[in-house]
């Protein structure tokens, strides 16, 4: 066995110091530039803000891919949910004229959206793929009120920092930050391919987020809730998949 | 101390020409492997077990691979591995559906790749500096004869394994089968892994569009995963091929003891100068 010099010794334990402070200097610094994610905590959580933090670094403002109308997917897969409510079937069969989104939280005028007045704001349309994080894909044309207008209409305030989203179905909720929030593409979508969007899809009202995967894309949208702290909202990760393992951030 | 050298297993112990040693470095333990190799190599090992795993998880979720940027149940895939299903909107024939893995596997998996990618890059930078390239992977310009290369592969095929004069260094094969792992299979991982990141893509849609799409990046990360568990078969193969204690002993502690072994048991002799 080789001994182990003093000098060698010496520069290992200075490489340590110096590395343990600067971590401790990049949290701090991440902390505050807004880079850590609600499920930095745990086994899992130094990947997972790598991850986050690596993606807001290299391009907060930049947008997901964009295709040809040649390139809409002619058999688009709607991933199954939970079989649908009361609710929202009574609403369904009155052709969705009861529909509303609720606007709450940091907004300094709150405010209750019909699905008529959310189609008569200006619309933005983009032709975008849909991944599962289980590997499947799709393009689609969507269209819908871009999200930073509903947030510019009520007045978010300037301390919040993510949007909770609901579905109506019981404990469907997910929330992003503001980086996808002001984002362009994300949009509180109601059409797709030209048409209404279908109920299959989300329809009435589902969240578009393109530079995240299929998950953070909720469907049948009832309420969204701005805050500056995720820890009030069911265990404090963020939403009903991280709750149940998944990570928060679905970028990659 | 070169008269008394200790000996691992306490054999006799014959040198047959002293002469040859070099300074205060025992014959019979000789260094085989940096420190810088052999860390890098366990963590790799740590990170790719990993991943490996991980990502059989998550192809579970669907056990089907398509070409070009989409391709989902309602599509025709070029591979279905005909595998039970974590979903069960995936037809698979099986009566049943797997356990929904994918949330721990998806952190792991990325952790792991972060931790893979960072070792990856200190081993790239340390070997450059190091001369570790150089030295023991770059193959000589005048081993890449056909004519060399060819004997060499059909005395593998033949199962004439190398002696143990080419413990000390890597042949000509060795050095062209690590280079193609370290500069082609794993920057390729990498590659693909991250041409299926929605968020990276959008700031780098080259990564995909270059590959032919998102789903073609799917397919080719399984299909280099196929050429990664390969090479690590032959690898794990060709150790115990070649004498697993005194090869485990080479990446562990760094040494190898020359010498013949039998059985197991180690028998110095020879000491046989190091080839790099």
């Amino acid at each position: 066995m080789s001994k182990i010099s003093r000098r060698k010794l010496i520069t290992t334990g200075l490489a340590v110091a110096a590395g343990a402070s600067g971590i401790a200097v990049a949290a701090k610094a991440a902390q505050h530039y807004g880079l850590i994610p609600p499920d930095a905590g745990g086994l899992y959580g130094p990947g997972e803000t790598l991850t986050y933090a690596a993606q807001r670094l290299l391009g907060r403002h930049s947008t997901a891919r964009e295709f040809s109308r040649s390139e809409i997917s002619k058999n688009p897969f709607a991933n199954e949910v939970d079989p649908l409510g009361d609710e929202f079937k009574r609403l369904q069969t009155a052709g969705f004229v009861d529909w509303r989104v609720t606007v709450d939280g940091m907004a300094a005028r709150p405010a209750s959206f019909s699905l008529a007045e959310i189609r008569s704001f200006p619309a933005s349309s983009q032709i975008t793929m849909i991944g599962c994080e289980e590997g499947w894909t799709y393009i689609a044309e969507w269209a819908g009120v871009p999200l930073s207008y509903i947030l510019d209409r009520v007045g978010a305030l300037p301390q919040v920092r993510y949007v909770v989203y609901r579905s109506i179905q019981p404990d469907w909720w997910e929330s992003i930050d503001m980086a996808d929030a002001l984002h362009p593409q994300t949009l509180l979508a109601h059409g797709m391919n030209g048409n209404e969007l279908p109920v299959p899809f989300g329809g009435p009202v589902r969240m578009r987020v393109p530079r995240q995967l299929g998950y953070k894309n909720v469907k049948y949208i009832t309420r969204l809730t701005l805050t500056d702290n995720l820890k009030p909202f069911g265990k404090g990760r963020g939403g009903a998949n991280p709750d149940s393992g998944y990570a928060w951030y679905a970028g990659i | 101390m070169n008269a008394s050298l200790p000996i691992a297993d306490g054999g006799e112990r014959q040198l047959s020409s002293p002469a040859k040693l070099d300074s205060a470095v025992p014959a019979a333990h000789r260094m085989r492997h940096s420190a810088l190799v052999r860390v890098t190599h366990w963590i790799t090992t740590v990170a790719f077990l990993a991943l490996l795993v991980t990502g059989g998880e998550i192809v579970l979720s669907h056990p089907r691979f398509y070409w070009g940027e989409t391709g989902n149940v309602n599509m025709r895939p070029w591979l279905n591995l005909h595998l039970p299903s974590s979903r069960d909107t995936v037809p698979t024939g099986y009566g049943f559906v797997l356990p929904d893995q994918n949330g721990w596997s998806r952190y792991l998996h990325f952790q792991a790749a972060w931790l893979a990618v960072g070792t990856g890059l200190f081993y790239v930078l340390f070997g450059v500096f190091s001369g570790h390239f150089q030295r023991n992977l770059f193959p000589a310009a005048s081993d890449l004869s056909i004519r060399k290369l060819g004997g060499s592969l059909v005395r593998y095929l033949r199962f004439e394994w190398p002696g143990k004069e080419e413990a000390w260094s890597y042949n000509t094969l060795q050095r062209l089968t690590y280079l193609f792992v370290i500069f082609v299979l794993f920057p390729l991982m990498i590659w693909t892994g991250l041409a299926m990141s929605f968020g990276f893509t959008a700031e780098f849609p080259l990564a995909v569009r270059l590959l032919g799409g998102q789903q073609t990046a799917r397919s080719l990360h399984f299909l280099v995963t196929i050429l990664l568990v390969l090479f690590l078969l032959v690898h794990v193969l060709m150790v115990f091929v070649a004498g697993f204690r005194n090869r485990m002993r080479a990446m562990i502690s760094g040494t190898m003891i020359s010498g013949k072994m039998i059985s197991g048991k180690m028998i110095t002799g020879r000491a046989t100068p190091p080839t790099e």
